[in-house]
């Protein structure tokens, strides 16, 4: 069912491409602490990518060293077919990888919309000459920057709030801006750290809507780490269970569910 | 009309001109704090550098000649030559885009993350090396700057004052470009910040570090950036100052005077550094003409603009424009 270059087809029926991002062997330390142990898996095109584990298991360190917020001792990551020297995450950014915060990491003062077009600096190559003078290309990159982040905008459902400051938005309405920021990017990897976490019942549902509907969408392939299983096994075509920084499962949410390894350390058999 | 009242009204216009001054200074510590939180001790002395960099370029200056001279036994003092202001004025704006990356890889690159008291800490250290660093390079003599801006009392508004007033007021045409000069580059810094891509980056990176990363912005670019205009800014004013009252280090004090600047127009508005600039210029002009030098035997000037600031403090302690502090408990 799985093939490197060829992809697979969901069981709801979905075309998954080819291996777009894998990770080989990565060993992450801080000091003496080993926060990942020698863990591989490999993200395809198009695909929602779940990782999970308890508190500590090692799931931000991993979305981490993708975004390049941490650069491992050991171990490789590919991504598009090449292997990826060490980088900044600005660097990881330009490269197509946008992501979110489990803290959410907004422009507080600047406006919705404001941080919204801060997604599409990689798409804004315009000088700073060119664009003093406002002319021409600049004037027409920006008018086309615009329309994309109002599409992304009216997608997300976030037009009323446009021009208010985020630091006065309620917590449920930052997530989404925050995800409205790294779609704007247009990216070929979205990374998502706990896009439900701190969320009452209705608005896990309209994130986990707009989850689906952004990979169905767009296209994109999301990365996201979660801790609500309920929400994981529901959105998520393949799953990658960490416990204690080692990789304990990882296949299709029914898989997962029925590995031993994986009950006894997440789910806590013993109460049973 | 009584002749207190015209006399006021031309103080109150030397007032504003000095207070464009003040700004002028106070806008390149905005500019820094905004950017990266450090509030920036050596702004004056960057002024004060642009400045003596300047007249050094123009009068074909050797830089550090009695560091040289003392070493070799050698007398060299000039090249001989003399650069025109306008190539001049850009060379040095070349020199502080080079001391603005100097200063971002050798110092505060490594700060990132640090207290703010340790960055100003290293701000105050830079503002003495930079200062005894102008001094080597470029000699500690007075200098006298003279880039073509026109100087004495404005002949039409002395004329037109004179025919309405019967009394011609004295406003000094440096002045009167010095303003010009500061409210063009305030309106480009503001189109730059709100219009531009880097201007945009800018502000994402004044806000949030983390989240300015995950977008593609580069911090170190920005900081270098932002320095450059802060050294940009300090140009101009080392520029008007210079040209005003002679190119000496006393120039580099002139960051104290900001300071009051800043706490009236608080530390994160570039209209407040403006308006918080005028407001102290006109207030301290104003103030030692009626109530200073009748009543209090005059030189109010030196503390009132501080006197200000406190009471500002007391009352509004983010200033005119500032950003409201609210802590949550």
């Amino acid at each position: 069912m799985l093939d490197a270059t060829e992809g697979y087809t969901t069981e709801d029926g979905r075309k998954i491409g080819g291996v777009v991002m894998e990770m080989k062997n990565i060993t992450l330390r801080f000091g003496g602490v080993t926060a990942i142990e020698d863990i591989s898996f490999d993200v395809h095109e198009g695909e929602i990518r779940a990782i999970i584990g308890p508190n500590g298991a090692g799931k931000s360190s991993m979305l981490n060293v993708i975004s390049g917020f941490y650069n491992p001792q050991e171990g490789e990551v590919w991504y598009k077919g090449a292997k990826r020297p060490p980088m900044k995450p600005y660097q990881v950014a330009r490269q197509g990888i946008a992501r979110t915060f489990q803290n959410i990491a907004l422009f507080e003062g600047m406006t919705v919309l404001d941080n919204v077009m801060t997604g599409r600096i990689r798409q804004m190559k315009a000088g700073l000459l060119s664009q003093a003078l406002w002319k021409g290309k600049a004037e027409r990159e920006e008018v086309e920057n615009r329309a994309f982040v109002e599409k992304i905008i009216d997608f997300l459902e976030i037009q009323h709030i446009r021009k208010t400051p985020v630091g006065r938005l309620p917590y449920g309405l930052k997530k989404r801006v925050e995800l409205a920021r790294a779609l704007a990017a247009e990216p070929s990897i979205l990374l998502l750290d706990e896009p439900m976490a701190g969320m009452n019942v209705e608005e896990k549902e309209d994130m986990s809507r707009f989850v689906l509907d952004v990979n169905d969408e767009f296209g994109t392939t999301i990365v996201l780490i979660e801790h609500d299983m309920g929400v994981v096994m529901d959105l998520s075509d393949r799953v990658v269970v960490m416990d204690y920084g080692k990789k304990i499962g990882d296949g299709t949410p029914d898989e997962v569910r029925g590995n031993q390894a994986v009950i006894d350390a997440y789910l806590g058999v013993a109460h049973d | 009309m009584p002749e207190q009242f015209i006399w006021g009204i031309e103080v109150f216009l030397n007032g504003l001109m000095a207070g464009v001054l003040y700004a002028l200074v106070a806008l390149g510590f905005v500019l820094i704090y905004k950017a990266s939180g450090i509030f920036n001790y050596a702004q004056g002395v960057m002024a004060l550098f642009a400045a003596l960099t300047l007249v050094g370029i123009m009068e074909g200056q050797v830089p550090f000649s009695h560091l040289i001279n003392a070493t070799f036994g050698t007398e060299i003092h000039h090249f001989g030559w003399h650069v025109p202001a306008f190539a001049a004025i850009l060379l040095t704006m070349v020199v502080m885009i080079a001391l603005a990356w100097v200063v971002n890889t050798l110092i505060f690159k490594h700060l990132v993350n640090q207290e703010p008291i340790i960055l100003f800490m290293a701000t105050i250290g830079l503002a003495y090396f930079l200062e005894g660093f102008g001094d080597m390079m470029w000699g500690s003599d007075i200098k006298t700057l003279n880039v073509g801006l026109p100087q004495g009392i404005n002949p039409v508004i002395d004329e037109v004052t004179y025919n309405i007033f019967d009394y011609g007021f004295f406003i000094d045409n440096l002045d009167i470009v010095a303003t010009v000069i500061a409210a063009a580059l305030v309106f480009t810094l503001i189109v730059f910040a709100q219009y531009t891509k880097q201007g945009r980056a800018m502000r994402a990176v004044a806000d949030d570090h983390q989240a300015a990363l995950s977008v593609g912005i580069s911090l170190n670019f920005i900081w270098v950036m932002v320095w450059s205009l802060a050294g940009f800014v300090a140009l101009v004013a080392g520029i008007m100052w210079g040209t005003k009252s002679g190119v000496q280090f006393s120039l580099s004090l002139i960051a104290l005077k900001a300071l009051p600047v800043l706490m009236l127009g608080g530390f994160t508005s570039i209209p407040g550094a403006i308006v918080g600039g005028l407001l102290i210029g006109v207030g301290e002009k104003l103030f030692e003409f009626a109530i200073g030098a009748p009543y209090l035997g005059g030189a109010t000037e030196i503390w009132f603009a501080y006197v200000l600031a406190l009471i500002f403090l007391v009352f509004r302690p983010q200033g005119l424009f500032g950003e409201k502090i609210i802590e949550r408990v």
